[in-house]
C-alpha cells in the first residue's frame, strides 16, 4: 500500500466535521474510527464494498474492479439504484486477474488493456477503477495506471483506492468520496448556474427514492444539480462546485466531501433527511433558509412553508385510514443511522409502539433525539446478537420487525412479520409519498391473514395433544 | 464436436463465473453443524453470503477471518486461530469448512501448515471436524471450489478401507454444485426404490431446502453427518454427478476400494436410463413400477414438448458440467446450440458439445455470440436478464445464482421426473412468446404473389 493511500486514510479518520471524531481526544482521533474486527465474529463489507455502494450508482461511466473474479464477479447488479437514462452501471466490469497475472506481475499491464477495451466499446465519459486486496499486495499501482491511460485515452480514469482489508465498508464510502473530491469534483465548469442550485450528498436513489422527493424541491423551483451519486452522470457531479448549497442525506458515508467542497468551493452545507414526514419538513426549511441566504429569493422560505403545510396534511390524510389497524402494534426497529430516529417519530406519531431500535451507526445527537422521543435510552440497543432477536420475535415481543436483509430470515423463520428497510428493498419511502408508503407496507404486512395460517398445528400436533390428553386421563383413572 | 476458444480479452465484461471458495463454501453447507469459514479480508465473505442468500433464499451460515492490513503484512495464521476459536465457542459447530481465498493464496503462507499447528495446540478445538481447501479465486470457478472441499473433506474425515468396514447395503452419491434440493431428493427417492441406502456428499437437501426449525441454530441444521462421511468405506458404490466430481469420486476409489462411475448430467432421457441401469445393476434388481411410469411420463412429456424445441436456437452460458448437460439435453429435444460459453475450460467434455465452438469467457462474449447467431433463446442465471432484455429474446433461468426467481432450490431438473418438468417450463416460454398471427406476418408471401403477378401483367401486355 503507498504512503499516499496511508495518508489518505489517516486524513479521512481526522475527519474534523464528524461529530463522533470531534468528541474524541487527540490520541483517540490518531487512532482512527475503524473498529478492530473480530475474526469469526465479523459481518458486513469491506472498503471495496463500501466504495463501490457509494459510487455504483453513477449511471454513465465504467466502474471497472481490478481484481481477481469474486471482488466483482460476486457482487454485481445486486442493489436497487434506478437510473432515469443510462445502464452502463449495471454492467459488470472485472480485469479477472488470473494466477498467472499474478505470477508474472501482469496486473498494471492488464489493468491499462482493460481500461483500453471499455473505452473502445462504451466511449464512457470517465472510467472509474476499484483497488482490491490481490493488487494491493502485489503492488500495483493503480494511480500510475489511471494517469497513463487518462493522457493515453484522453478519458478521464478515476483511481478509487480502497482495497477490502483497508477496513469497513464506512471507511471505502469515505475513500470513495475522497476520489470524488480529488479527481471528479470541479473538473468540469457548469453550463448553467442558478441561485437555487444544490447538491444531495450520499443519497443513492435506491427504488427511486430521489424521484420520490424531487417533485418537491421542482415545486419550488429548487435545481438539483447533481445526486452523489444516485441517478448522477459523471458530467453532474464534476460540475457540482458550483452550486449553492449542499444536503448531506446519509451523514456517515460522505462528510468529507460535504466539509471538502465547503473549504474548497465555499458551498455550505446541511445534514438532513428525507426520511419522515417531520424531516422531510426541517430538510425543506432548512434548504430554503439557508438558500435565501446565499442569495435566493426571499419568498421561497414561504413557498417552502406553504408546500409544508399542504404536503404534511395531504400525507396525514392518506395515513389515516390505517391508524385504526396499527395503533398499538409493536414495531422491532433494528437499523443504523439517521433513519432510525425519523422513522421512530413517524410510527409514533399513528400510534404504534416501539419495542427497540438500535442505534449501531447512529450518532450522538441521533441519540439524543431518540431518547427525547422515547422518553430515556431503555429502547437503545446497540446490536442484538440473532439468536436473542429470534427468542424476543418467537416471544411475540414484536407484531412486526423492520431490517435489513442480513436479518429477514431470524423474523421470517420465527414465524413474524417483517419489513426491508434497507438498500436491497423494493419500495421507495423518501418523502411525504415514502411515508404513506412505509405505513401502507406496514399495514399490508400486519394485517396478512397468513400469519394466522402459519400458526396453525400441523394435523400431527393436534393428534399428540389429543393422545397426550387421553394419557393423562387414563393415569388419572 | 467443438473448437474450445479462448477469449484474448483484459477485460471481463458481467463475468459469467461465480467464485471458487464459494464454491467451496456452498459444498460445506450440505453437511450438518456446519460453518464455512472464508480466510480472507471480511469483504470475501460478505459478498459471497449475500450472493449464497439470494439464491437460496435462507439465512446462511459464513464466517470470515477478517483479514487487516496488518495481517496482509505479517500473515493470517493469528487470524485463522482466532476465528475458529471465536465461531466454535458462538456457534458451536460439528463441522468447520476452510476456503482460502485469493488474498492469502497471493501471499503463499503454508496455511495447511498453520491449521495442524492451531489444532494440535488449541484442545477447544478437538470436537470438531476442520476442513481446509486451497480455493484461490484466480483459479477456476464455482464447480472446481465445490470439487476441491469435497476431495478435502474425504482426505481428511472419510476412515480408510480396512477390514473393520464392512460392506453394506450403501451408494455413495457425490452431487455436483448445480444439483439442488430437488435435485437430491429425486436422487435419493430413485436409489431408495431399488432398496439401497443413498448417503450423499455433501447434502444441501437437508440444509437448503427452506423448512422452519422450531428454534434457533446458528449453524446448518441438516446435511450429511460427519459420522455419515466417516463410514463412506463401506458403500457398494460411489457415483458421482459431473465431470467436476471425478477427482472427489477418484480420491474417495482410492481412499476406501469402493468402485465408482461418473455420470456427466442427469438430465435427459438418455442420462435418466444411465443412471437407473447402474442403480439396477449394483441392487441386482429390475426398476420399481413406479419408476418405470416416471419414464414413461418423460417420453409423453417430449413429444408434447418436442413442437417448441424443434430447431430454436439457443445460446448457453453455464460452468462447464452444466453446459455440456444442457446442451445435450437441448440438442436431444431437436433444438441447435447456436451459442456456447462456458465459464471456464476444466472439462474434457467441453469439446463434444455438439456446436462449432465454446467461447471461454462472460456474459459479454455470450451476447456478443447469440445476437451474431440469431438466437432465440438464452439459457443461463439471472445475471442473464440484461443480456435478455436487450436482445428481446427470452431467458431460462438455470445455474447459479439465480436470485429473481423463488423456488429455485426445489427445482428438479434430474432424472425423469426434472427432465420431464424441464421440457415444461422451456415450452411454457416459447409459448408465453408465441403470438397470433397477422397478415404483416406473411408480407413475404404477399410479396411473391404480387411479384408473380406484375410479371404476368407485363407478359400480357406484350
Amino acid at each position: 500500500m503507498s504512503d499516499a493511500s496511508k495518508a489518505r486514510i489517516a486524513d479521512v479518520f481526522n475527519e474534523p466535521g464528524c461529530d463522533k471524531n470531534q468528541a474524541k481526544n487527540t490520541k483517540e482521533r490518531k487512532k482512527g474510527c475503524s473498529k478492530p474486527l473480530t475474526p469469526g465474529a465479523a459481518a458486513g463489507g469491506c472498503a471495496f464494498d463500501g466504495a463501490k455502494i457509494a459510487l455504483q450508482p453513477l449511471t454513465d461511466v465504467v466502474h471497472l474492479v481490478h481484481g481477481p473474479l469474486a471482488c466483482e464477479g460476486n457482487g454485481w447488479d445486486n442493489r436497487h439504484a434506478s437510473s432515469s437514462g443510462p445502464t452502463l452501471y449495471r454492467t459488470g466490469f472485472t480485469t479477472d486477474m488470473t494466477e498467472m497475472d499474478i505470477v508474472m506481475g501482469n496486473g498494471e499491464k492488464r489493468l491499462y488493456r482493460a481500461i483500453k477495451e471499455a473505452v473502445a466499446r462504451h466511449n464512457p465519459p470517465a472510467v472509474f477503477v476499484y483497488a482490491t486486496c490481490v493488487p494491493a499486495v502485489i503492488g500495483d499501482d493503480i494511480e500510475a495506471v489511471c494517469k497513463h491511460a487518462t493522457a493515453k485515452l484522453g478519458t478521464p480514469c478515476i483511481p478509487i483506492n480502497a482495497p477490502g482489508f483497508v477496513g469497513s465498508k464506512n471507511l471505502g464510502n469515505k475513500l470513495a468520496g475522497e476520489a470524488l473530491i480529488d479527481h471528479v469534483i470541479g473538473t468540469i465548469e457548469p453550463e448553467i448556474v442558478t441561485d437555487t442550485d444544490i447538491n444531495i450528498l450520499g443519497e443513492y436513489n435506491l427504488s427511486g427514492e430521489l424521484w420520490q422527493v424531487r417533485p418537491l424541491l421542482d415545486h419550488l423551483g429548487i435545481r438539483v444539480q447533481s445526486c452523489v451519486t444516485g441517478d448522477a452522470r459523471y458530467r453532474e457531479v464534476a460540475s457540482s462546485h458550483r452550486v449553492r448549497v449542499n444536503m448531506m442525506v446519509c451523514s456517515t458515508a460522505l462528510i468529507n466531501v460535504a466539509r471538502k467542497m465547503q473549504e474548497r468551493f465555499g458551498i455550505p452545507y446541511f445534514e438532513g433527511s428525507f426520511y419522515g414526514i417531520s424531516d422531510t419538513s426541517d430538510s425543506l426549511r432548512i434548504m430554503a433558509r439557508m438558500l435565501v441566504e446565499r442569495g435566493a429569493n426571499v419568498s421561497l422560505v414561504d413557498r417552502a412553508e406553504a408546500l409544508i403545510t399542504a404536503e404534511e396534511a395531504r400525507a396525514w390524510a392518506r395515513i389515516e385510514p390505517y391508524r385504526a389497524a396499527l395503533r398499538g402494534k409493536r414495531v422491532l426497529l433494528y437499523t443504523g443511522g439517521v433513519k432510525s430516529w425519523s422513522i421512530v417519530a413517524a410510527l409514533q406519531e399513528i400510534g404504534m409502539e416501539i419495542v427497540s431500535t438500535s442505534v449501531r451507526k447512529s450518532t450522538d445527537n441521533d441519540k439524543d433525539k431518540i431518547k427525547a422521543l422515547m422518553g430515556g435510552d431503555a429502547h437503545m440497543v446497540d446490536s442484538i446478537p440473532p439468536r436473542e432477536m429470534y427468542a424476543q420475535l418467537k416471544r411475540g415481543d414484536a407484531d412486526i420487525m423492520l431490517s435489513g436483509g442480513r436479518s429477514q430470515f431470524v423474523a421470517l423463520k420465527a414465524r413474524t412479520p417483517w419489513l426491508d428497510i434497507n438498500q436491497e428493498r423494493h419500495n421507495a419511502y423518501a418523502g411525504y409519498d415514502g411515508m404513506v408508503e412505509l405505513v401502507s407496507e406496514l399495514h399490508k404486512a400486519i394485517v396478512n391473514p397468513v400469519w394466522q395460517e402459519l400458526r396453525r398445528p400441523a394435523p400431527w400436533e393436534a393428534t399428540d395433544r389429543e393422545t397426550e390428553r387421553t394419557v393423562l386421563l387414563e393415569t388419572a383413572c | 464436436m467443438a473448437d474450445i476458444i479462448y477469449s484474448r480479452k483484459s477485460l471481463a465484461t458481467n463475468p459469467l463465473k461465480s467464485s471458487t471458495p464459494l464454491g467451496a463454501a456452498l459444498a460445506y453447507l450440505g453437511i450438518a453443524g456446519s460453518v464455512p469459514l472464508l480466510h480472507g479480508a471480511q469483504g470475501c465473505t460478505s459478498f459471497a453470503l449475500v450472493l449464497a442468500v439470494r439464491h437460496t433464499k435462507e439465512a446462511i451460515p459464513m464466517q470470515t477471518t477478517a483479514i487487516d492490513e496488518v495481517a496482509t503484512v505479517m500473515g493470517g495464521a493469528e487470524n485463522l486461530e482466532e476465528a475458529l476459536l471465536n465461531l466454535t465457542k458462538r456457534m458451536k459447530p460439528r463441522f468447520v469448512g476452510i476456503a482460502t481465498t485469493a488474498l492469502m493464496e497471493t501471499r503463499g503462507e503454508d496455511i495447511t501448515g498453520d491449521l495442524k499447528l492451531i489444532t494440535a495446540r488449541r484442545s477447544e478445538l478437538q470436537n470438531v471436524r476442520i476442513v481446509l481447501a486451497k480455493t484461490p479465486d484466480f483459479a477456476g470457478a464455482l464447480e472446481d471450489g465445490w470439487s476441491k472441499a469435497v476431495t478435502a473433506i474425504i482426505d481428511e474425515i472419510v476412515e480408510p478401507r480396512g477390514p473393520s468396514v464392512p460392506l453394506y447395503q450403501q451408494v455413495n452419491i457425490l452431487p455436483g454444485v448445480h444439483q439442488t434440493p430437488g435435485d437430491i431428493e429425486w436422487i435419493v427417492e430413485t436409489v431408495e426404490s431399488f432398496g439401497l441406502v443413498p448417503v450423499v456428499l455433501p447434502d444441501v437437501s437437508g440444509s437448503l431446502d427452506g423448512t422452519v426449525p422450531d428454534h434457533y441454530i446458528p449453524t446448518t441444521f441438516g446435511g450429511i453427518s460427519v459420522d455419515a462421511i466417516l463410514r463412506m468405506g463401506r458403500a457398494r458404490h460411489t457415483i458421482a454427478i459431473g465431470e467436476h466430481m471425478r477427482a472427489p469420486a477418484e480420491r474417495l476409489a482410492t481412499r476406501t476400494g469402493v468402485p465408482s462411475t461418473v455420470l456427466p448430467t442427469l438430465t435427459g432421457l438418455g442420462p435418466s436410463d444411465d443412471f437407473v441401469a447402474l442403480l439396477s445393476e449394483i441392487a441386482d434388481c429390475p426398476a420399481p413400477a413406479r419408476l418405470r411410469r416416471q419414464r414413461s411420463q418423460l417420453v409423453d412429456a417430449m413429444l408434447d414438448g418436442h413442437f417448441y424445441f424443434g430447431s430454436k436456437r439457443v445460446a448457453i452460458g453455464a460452468d462447464p458440467d452444466l453446459l455440456t448437460g444442457l446442451a445435450a439435453f437441448f440438442t436431444s429435444m431437436g433444438a441447435d446450440i447456436v451459442a456456447a460459453v462456458s465459464s471456464t475450460a476444466n472439462s474434457p467434455l467441453l469439446a463434444e458439445v455438439p456446436t462449432a465452438r465454446v467461447v471461454i469467457g462472460d456474459l459479454l462474449d455470450l451476447e456478443d455470440s447469440a445476437a451474431a447467431a440469431g438466437a432465440d433463446l438464452l439459457v443461463t442465471h439471472s445475471h442473464g436478464r440484461q443480456v435478455s432484455e436487450r436482445l428481446g429474446i427470452p431467458l431460462l433461468r438455470i445455474g447459479f445464482p439465480v436470485f429473481d426467481r423463488l423456488g429455485t432450490m426445489h427445482r428438479c431438473t434430474a432424472g425423469y421426473r426434472g427432465t420431464r418438468n424441464l421440457i415444461f417450463e422451456v415450452a411454457n416460454i416459447v409459448l408465453s412468446g408465441l403470438h397470433s398471427h397477422a397478415p404483416e406476418d406473411f408480407a413475404h408471401a404477399k410479396l411473391i404473389i404480387e411479384e408473380t403477378r406484375h410479371v404476368g401483367a407485363t407478359s400480357g401486355t406484350c
